[in-house]
Parts: C-alpha cells; structure tokens; sequence
C-alpha cells in the first residue's frame, strides 16, 4: 500500500539513496570534494601500478632533484625527489594509503566511542556524567600530542598505538558535542512523546535523540580527520608514529623541513596534498551534514 | 447528590476512566548552596473523576499547575502523595519509573507546541508506526503502515502526506499529526496541554472540531489544560480552576461559566473579552502578581490579590466545599454570603 508515484517506491533503501544523492549532488562543493577522495582513494588502492617508482627506492645520484618544470628537472621524477633521492610522487601516491586509513580509522574510532559516552552522559546525567565529563576533562587537560606521545611510548610505537593514542586525544570533542547536542534535546517534546509511546533508553537514545544530534557531529568529524592527518605526521616525526621509511604524508612533510629553503618541493606537495585533502573532507562533510537533515528538503 | 456521595467515598463510579483523589506534587528546589532545598509544592490536592466521551476543562493561569496536573496524569512524574486510578488500575509508580505498558497505552498527551512536538527527523508515517511498534508486535509491518494511512485519513490528512518530514507542514497540520499519533494505541484518555493556543483563531475552530468527532468516535476522555476560557466553554463539560497550585473551584462547566462564585474564577471570566459592543464590561481587577511558590503567603493564597479578602483570610486554607450539590468552592466567604 505504497504511493507508487515515483519510478522507485518510498521506503526502500535505493529510494532513500536515489533521494539523499538529488539533495547531495546539488552542492556544488559536495560534489567537487567526494570527486577529489574518490580519486585518490582510487589512485591509494593502485599504487603499484599508478607509482612510477618503488616508494622507499633511494637514487644516490638523484639527491634533491626538482621537479619537472624546472631547468633541472627531468620526467623520471615529475615532482622531484627527497633528501636521500626518493621519488616524491611515487611517495605521495603510496602515501595515500596510510595516511587517509589512518585517518578514517582514528575518525571512526574516536567517533564511535565518543558518541557513545556523550549520550550516556547527556541521557543518564548523574554521577555516570560527572564521571564521563571528568574523565574527558582530564584528557583535554594535558597538551594533546604530550598524552598522544606518553600513550605511544606505553603501547609500545607503532601505527595502531599511534593511531589508538590520536583517537583517545580526539575523544573529549567527540563526548562534549554529543552531550550538550543530547541535554538540548532531551526535555523536547517529541522526545517525551516518544517516551509516552513505550521507547524504552535505549531507543530513545540511538533512534530519538541521536539523529537529531548528527549535524555537528558530522562537521566535527571532518575536522578530527585533518586534526588526525596532523597528529600522525607528528608522532612521526618524533619517532613515535609511522616508522620510516613508510610514506606518510605528514612524516614526509616533518623530514623535508629542513630542506624548505633551498628546496621547497620536498616540502611543498605533501604539504599541499594534505591541505587539498582536509579540505575537500570538508567540502563534503558540509554537503553529508545538508543531505542528511530533513529540513533542508523541499516538497 | 448523587456527584457528592461519590467524591467524598472516593470509591469510583465504575466506569471513571481517572479517579483522582488529593493529587500533589511538590519539587524540590535548591535556593543556594547553604540553605536547605525549599518544597515547591505545584499540584495541591486535586480530586476529580473523568468519565468516558467527558471533556474535563483545567484553567488558570501561566505558572498554577496546569501543566504540572497534565505530567502527573500522564505519568511521566509520580504524585509525590495522593491516588490516581487510571481506568480501575491504580497507578503505582515510583521516581523515574516507566508506567506498565497495559497503563501507558491507555493515556495519550498532545502538547501545546506543534513545532516541537513531532521528532523533526522522522516522517509523518514512521511517527505513527512508532507506537504500534513498540506495544503491538502482533501487527505486521503492512498492517502499521496501513493503521497509519488510516490515521491520517481520519485526522484530515491526505495518505500523499505519510512519507513527508514535519517541517513541510503548517501548525495546524502538525498538531493534527499528533492527535493521531496519540490515537494510535486506541487510549481512552487523552491529555490536551493548550492544544490549539499556537494555532491561529480558524485553524484552532477546525481542530477544536475535529477532537470533538473524535470525541465521539472513539468515546475518549479529554483533560483539556487551557487558559483561553471561550474554548473552553465552548467544548468542556467540567470545570476545574486552579489558582496557585490548588483547585479554587470545580463543577459542570455549565454552572461554573453562568454564575462563578469564587473571586479568582470571577476575575479570570470578566478577563474574558466578549465580542459584543452593547456590553457593559464590569471587570473585577485584581492587584498584584501572584505569590512566590518559594514563599506562600499565610491562609489562603489568594488572599493578598483578592477583593473580598479578611482577616480571616489569612488564618489557615480554605477547603473545597460544596456549595450547590455539584459545585465547590474554596473560599470562606462564598459560603458564608450564599450567593454573591
């Protein structure tokens, strides 16, 4: 008994896909940043056959060789090469992989944990939230890449302690949007509605309250993904992180700092790729966070 | 007689979908850091029947526990003393208790505003098929879908609005959507929190007439929280009104409305404007604001605004008293003076 109106009947899944991309794909900016990602998720997974050279290949007779459009570049290396004559593209393009994995997973991560302790703690409130918040509170007291750093150092260094270490510094962002989105919401009445119609906690948690605390989760989330690209350049440029010679963007960044004046391209392009990136993450986290929300839609 | 008996056994008439007697809620309310928590007391001691296809009317204004009584009823709070018997089952709830489900489905609340009622995320139909979900696992998914079309024919809607969100709708729209949203579960007893004071005048004549076919459909009980006197004349018929927490006087609306008898529900009616011009308006004014709930004053709380106060006003509270078989009132000097 569905108004069959449309090509594709209401309440199914491809319906709701067909409509969230009508309102996605009319942002212009939306449309721009997931075509950038998709690209370079593409490119991340072929790197082997994309990369013209092997990512940790050292060419002794290449040491800081500019890129292509200078009088001594050459077509070997189109962006050039580092310090001890790696070439950048083929870095970057390998690069991809690590840094946007470990991105999305730390975004995960922290995102998932944190949503949870915020609607425990909006929800409950109590001694369950003066414990979350404390708890939080402690985290955002110490500088953040000092905890992420001593948690590194205890889990032993590594990419999956640097990243669980990123997550628990993200985490407090995390907790305090979900909780003070969760305490504004709750005495509304459609919640108490809600209740009236049986909804027990855990419903009215995830099913009532939650989505309608999505829209600046969603902006937060994009946030962390280029705070995380940051932190992980870091910790790997104290050793604490990505250990050489792994092509991280941001440990490329961190080595070729020494180099930024005599020659600015080590330095430039992954600079430059992780400044495209965050901001095209951006771009669609704003368009994710329009599409998503019923108010935004026109009848 | 016969309404008089029945109150003062507080056995209920068999078929009393509320029994309420002596309901009170009181809040605790934390003043400062070094003095002790001071008792708000919201809901004093009210006790009324409620009967199938009966509109009970609550008035007052802003801040005297109107909307405290329609919390209490519907059990989302606890009376801190007093009965409430809903439908022959006795409410036993404690402090942040859900209801039991069998007592849940038969109260049902609309509240004031229609903007902030309806979960802005869900669409017409998923808000609808919500109830069903959660206390009917006997009906299908085509069956809730198909109650819900229902519904919404029944509400004035058209089915083309089921898979809409709310904020594609105008006031009147939406407070339609939650009356059937409250039907839903088939309640026999429906909490109406100001339902049409965010409407416009024409929109809230329609939704007025629309829950009065409801009314008669279904055979619900209304406890319709207001303060706008000429709906509530136009569609109760029993009247509670409520100064400061307490009911001051209580009777068939039709009794009340022609001849009030206490000086506040006197004041509150000649507040009333009447589109007549020929009308000579005789208004009873009353002074001041009314009185701090942290600090009531002595005897009975109208006393300090009242025109006709005493001295002896401010020796102890005035009971509710019957004055006519199904009139009562709480003031000392109506019984006294008979009639004013």
């Amino acid at each position: 008994m569905s108004t069959s109106t449309t090509a594709v009947a209401p309440g199914t899944f491809r319906y709701q896909f067909v409509e969230f991309w009508g309102y996605f794909s009319a942002s212009r900016g939306a449309l721009v940043g997931l075509i950038f990602i998709a690209t370079i998720l593409v490119v991340a997974l072929l790197a082997p056959w994309v990369a013209p050279h092997d990512p940790a290949l050292q060419n002794r007779e290449a040491f800081l060789v500019p890129p292509v459009w200078h009088a001594e570049g050459t077509w070997r290396y189109i962006l050039g090469t580092d310090a001890v004559g790696r070439d950048i593209l083929s870095r970057l393009i390998y690069g991809a992989r690590y840094s946007l994995f470990i991105s999305a997973m730390v975004v995960l991560l922290s995102m998932v944990i944190g949503i949870f302790l915020g609607l425990l703690a909006g929800y409950f409130r109590g001694w369950l939230e003066t414990l979350i918040t404390r708890a939080m509170d402690v985290v955002l007291a110490f500088p953040s890449l000092l905890l992420a750093l001593g948690l590194v150092a205890v889990l032993s260094p590594g990419l999956t302690s640097a990243m669980i270490a990123i997550a628990v510094v993200q985490l407090p962002y995390f907790v305090r949007l979900t909780r003070a989105a969760v305490m504004s919401e709750k005495d509304r009445e459609y919640v108490i509605a809600s209740r009236l119609a049986g909804a027990g906690h855990t419903r009215l948690m995830f099913n009532t309250l939650l989505p309608n605390c999505m829209a600046p989760l969603i902006v937060q989330a994009t946030l962390s993904f280029s705070t995380a690209i940051l932190d992980i350049a870091a910790l790997g440029f104290l050793g604490m992180g990505v250990q050489p010679p792994t092509p991280e963007w941001g440990a490329m960044l961190a080595n070729a700092r020494e180099f930024m004046g005599s020659a600015y391209w080590a330095v430039t392009f992954p600079g430059l790729v992780i400044l495209l990136t965050v901001l095209m993450i951006n771009l669609m986290g704003d368009g994710l966070r329009d599409a998503l929300d019923p108010k935004m839609k026109r009848s | 007689m016969q309404s008089q008996e029945r109150q003062q056994n507080s056995a209920p008439r068999d078929d009393a979908v509320i029994h309420a007697v002596n309901l009170t809620r009181h809040y605790h309310v934390r003043t400062g850091p070094f003095s002790p928590p001071a008792v708000v007391k919201a809901l004093n001691e009210a006790s009324f029947d409620l009967y199938p296809g009966q509109t009970l009317a609550v008035v007052g204004e802003s801040g005297c526990g109107k909307s405290t009584l329609a919390r209490v009823l519907t059990m989302i709070e606890p009376p801190t003393s007093g009965q409430l018997t809903i439908n022959g089952q006795r409410v036993e709830l404690k402090e942040g208790q859900r209801p039991p489900r069998e007592l849940r489905r038969e109260v049902q609340i609309i509240f004031q505003n229609p903007y902030g009622s309806l979960n802005p995320r869900k669409t017409v139909a998923a808000m609808l098929e919500e109830p069903l979900k959660l206390n009917r696992s006997d009906v299908s998914a085509e069956q809730r879908r198909q109650k819900a079309l229902e519904m919404i024919e029944k509400v004035g809607l058209r089915p083309e609005h089921a898979d809409r969100y709310p904020h594609m709708f105008s006031g009147g729209q939406r407070q339609r959507i939650a009356i059937a949203r409250a039907l839903m579960l088939n309640p026999k007893i429906l909490v109406l929190d100001e339902p049409v004071s965010a409407l416009d005048l024409s929109i809230q004549a329609q939704v007025l007439n629309l829950l009065s076919d409801l009314q008669d459909e279904f055979g619900l009980a209304y406890v319709f929280i207001s303060h706008d006197l000429s709906v509530v004349q136009r569609i109760a018929d029993d009247v509670i009104v409520m100064y400061f927490g307490q009911p001051v006087e209580t009777g068939p609306a039709s009794e009340v409305f022609t001849r009030p008898r206490h000086p506040y529900t006197q004041a509150l009616f000649s507040a009333t404007p009447v589109a007549d011009p020929n009308r000579r308006k005789e208004r009873v004014k009353l002074k001041g604001e009314p009185p701090s709930p942290l600090n009531p004053p002595p005897g009975c709380p109208f006393a300090p605004r009242c025109f006709m106060a005493t001295e002896e006003c401010t020796h102890g509270d005035p009971p509710l008293e019957a004055v006519t078989p199904r009139v009562k009132v709480a003031c000392i000097h109506v019984e006294k003076e008979g009639a004013i």
